[in-house]
């Protein structure tokens, strides 16, 4: 079982990655969204530095959604997920492999990106660490979230706007503790603020890779047989 | 593989397909070291019964049990099942692909070697799958039989795309493989000329 879980793991952290797997478009998408934004407020440095954290996580959030569709689309649009489904691993531990590949080739590229967009934004350097970390330890709570709602949508076609307007709301929490890491971190609460949004923050991953596989195999279940 | 006491058994099954019945009152057995080929007109419900057993598709009534096997594993997880769709990803390579399919369904390392061999794709092993016509990738998709010993086959028309040279070396193959006590169930419009093989003609029934 732990042969085939690296297996299907390592297959589609290769299909992501290679040509047309959209890994480094959401990099790209969230460079373009995030630089964007001091044309569209203004270069006034105080301005962007309040709506820095915010920004930056939205940006991470829709970049994260980009690659989520085809998530399992793709497999059962060839035919391969017959054959997944078929194999030694049951449903929710392939949608557990399919939303950590979605995370390594996505979340993971997204995090180190984004202490150079926070410089762009003008956010303080020393919060930079504190960005980074609640980046690392939200992100997965995407992938895992996502994986659901790109199990719903999975026979329909450009299902990719249905999933994002079914999963947006559920990233709203991590949105608010990201942000909030940051935002304390900034106003010099290091110690405390910042370390109960971080923990908050691995509360909502720890639970988002609990329940999401649970729910994306439920749903490719009852959509495809 | 254990496969001399093997039976693959259906009981009354039913398939409604979109509000249409498909067939109903469908009951066969088939023992181990034999094939059944599903014959009958396009609609007839062959593919159906193929993902029903290979559990894709929702048994509507009855059910389907593989006496003597494995009893910790269902009727998929002893399946290989071969249909219309390839599940070839273009970027991969043949070797790539076969090698994946082994690890992901537990078959032996050096399996994906022997899968090569078995349908003659060694001389393309290093080539991306975009770059096969549909004669070779169909033949990809069948090597695939052989990259993890499984005991029952499922083939939904294998000899589609296939050139005279291939449709003889996939008899070859299914032969041995009924020779080593294995089952097929095989849908198919071309005599595929099998020893061992019963066949089930399946009528069209028009529900409405």
């Amino acid at each position: 079982m732990r042969r085939a879980f690296l297996a299907l793991l390592a297959r589609d952290i290769r299909l992501a990655a290679g040509m047309g797997g959209g890994g480094g478009m959401a990099v790209l998408f969230f460079l373009t969204v995030v630089a964007i934004v001091p044309l569209g407020v203004g270069p006034d440095r105080p301005v962007l530095e309040l709506l820095a954290p915010g920004m930056l996580w939205v940006g991470l959030l829709l970049a994260s959604l980009l690659t989520l569709d085809r998530m399992f689309q793709a497999d059962v649009e060839d035919g391969s997920f017959d054959l997944l489904s078929m194999g030694p691993l049951p449903l929710e531990l392939v949608a557990v492999a399919k939303s950590l590949a979605h995370w390594v080739v996505t979340g993971l590229p997204l995090v180190i990106a984004a202490p150079v967009l926070g410089i762009l934004l003008n956010l303080p350097p020393a919060t930079m660490p504190y960005l980074m970390l609640a980046m690392l330890v939200g992100t997965p709570a995407l992938s895992f979230i996502g994986a659901v709602g790109a199990a719903l949508t999975v026979g329909v076609r450009r299902g990719g706007l249905l999933a994002s307007l079914l999963v947006l709301p559920f990233y709203i929490p991590v949105l608010i503790f990201g942000v909030g890491a940051v935002e304390a971190a900034a106003g010099g609460f290091e110690g405390q603020a910042a370390r109960q949004a971080l923990l908050f923050l691995a509360a909502i991953t720890l639970a988002a890779i609990a329940i999401g596989p649970l729910g994306a195999a439920a749903a490719l279940r009852a959509i495809l047989r | 593989m254990t496969t001399s006491d093997l039976r693959l058994a259906a009981h009354d099954l039913a398939c409604i397909r979109g509000g249409r019945l498909v067939f109903e009152g469908l009951s066969f057995e088939l023992a181990a070291g034999h094939a059944l080929v599903l014959t009958g007109a396009n609609g007839a419900g062959k593919s159906s019964l193929l993902r029903q057993i290979a559990g894709l598709l929702e048994v509507t009534e009855g059910r389907i049990e593989l006496q003597g096997g494995d009893p910790e594993l269902g009727v998929a997880e002893q399946a290989h099942y071969v249909g219309h769709l390839d599940g070839l990803k273009p970027m991969m390579s043949v070797v790539e692909t076969l090698r994946f399919w082994g690890g992901f369904l537990g078959g032996p390392a050096e399996a994906a070697d022997a899968a090569l061999d078995a349908m003659a794709l060694a001389p393309l092993a290093d080539l991306p799958v975009a770059y096969l016509s549909a004669g070779q990738k169909r033949r990809l998709s069948l090597a695939r039989l052989a990259v993890a010993p499984r005991p029952l086959w499922l083939l939904d028309e294998p000899s589609v795309a296939l050139d005279a040279a291939s449709v003889a070396r996939l008899k070859d193959f299914m032969s041995a493989h009924l020779a080593a006590g294995g089952l097929i169930v095989a849908a198919t419009h071309l005599d595929l000329g099998l020893a061992m093989a019963a066949e089930l003609r399946l009528t069209r029934e028009m529900a409405s």
